[in-house]
């Protein structure tokens, strides 16, 4: 079951820097602004392909704009 | 949007999800460095404070929230519950300094909010046009952000040109 984080917990989890990052938003909003070091995958195109880059033995944080 | 994802992504077989459920609006608006290519629209979030920001929780009496009221100054009070969802406002003329009445019975129910990523520009020409001074600012369901303030979204919006 995915784990919900707040911010504090995003800052926690980045300290050590073994997790990936992952916008969901569409392309435009996120060249506009996210999160550094922040990938985009948006959620209409997640699929086997889009993620097939990621690290699967890293843990791996979502987010879009709050509880969109 | 992300609880999906995050649900998708297990289901494609990893392990390890989390769903940072606060979002983008919460890292930016705690003034948290982004990247991307812009423009950044200001937003409500930004102002929108607690500072200052007289609450009462349901089950307290008009008349406790009046003296609060009465001492700091401050012309209403938001209702809130134990989750800290916004229910009311309780402003001035609903006080009966010696009412033992709950303030849940006399509010004003559902007061305007905006949620954080309200852009402020067009957020303060509407305050302008209704001589709105303070404007609520909630999540999508209905938890307390802040206040934001029209002289501080004039501000905001003065210094993002």
């Amino acid at each position: 079951m995915p784990r919900e984080i707040d911010l504090p917990g995003l800052q926690k989890l980045l300290e050590p820097g073994d997790v990936q990052l992952i916008e969901v938003l569409p392309e435009n909003e996120y060249e506009e602004e996210h999160l550094p070091g922040s990938i985009n995958i948006p959620l209409k195109s997640m699929n086997p392909s889009s993620v097939s880059s990621l690290d699967r033995s890293l843990g791996t944080v979502v987010y879009c704009w709050d509880d969109i | 949007m992300s609880p999906r994802a995050a649900w998708q992504l297990e289901t494609m077989g990893f392990t390890e999800v989390y769903d940072f459920v606060d979002g983008k609006i919460a890292w930016m608006v705690n003034g948290l460095p982004v990247e991307g290519k812009g423009p950044h629209f200001s937003m409500a979030g930004e102002v929108a404070s607690k500072k200052g920001v007289h609450d009462c929780v349901v089950g307290s009496t008009v008349q406790e929230s009046a003296r609060e009221m009465e001492a700091r100054g401050d012309s209403f009070c938001l209702v809130l519950n134990d989750e800290g969802i916004v229910l009311g406002r309780l402003r001035e003329k609903h006080l009966d300094r010696g009412s033992s009445a709950l303030v849940e019975t006399v509010m004003e129910t559902g007061p305007t909010t905006v949620r954080p990523i309200e852009r402020a520009k067009p957020l303060l020409e509407r305050m302008d046009k209704h001589n709105v001074s303070a404007m609520v600012v909630t999540t999508k369901k209905g938890k307390l952000v802040g206040v934001a303030r029209r002289k501080d979204l004039r501000r905001l919006v003065e210094e993002s040109g």
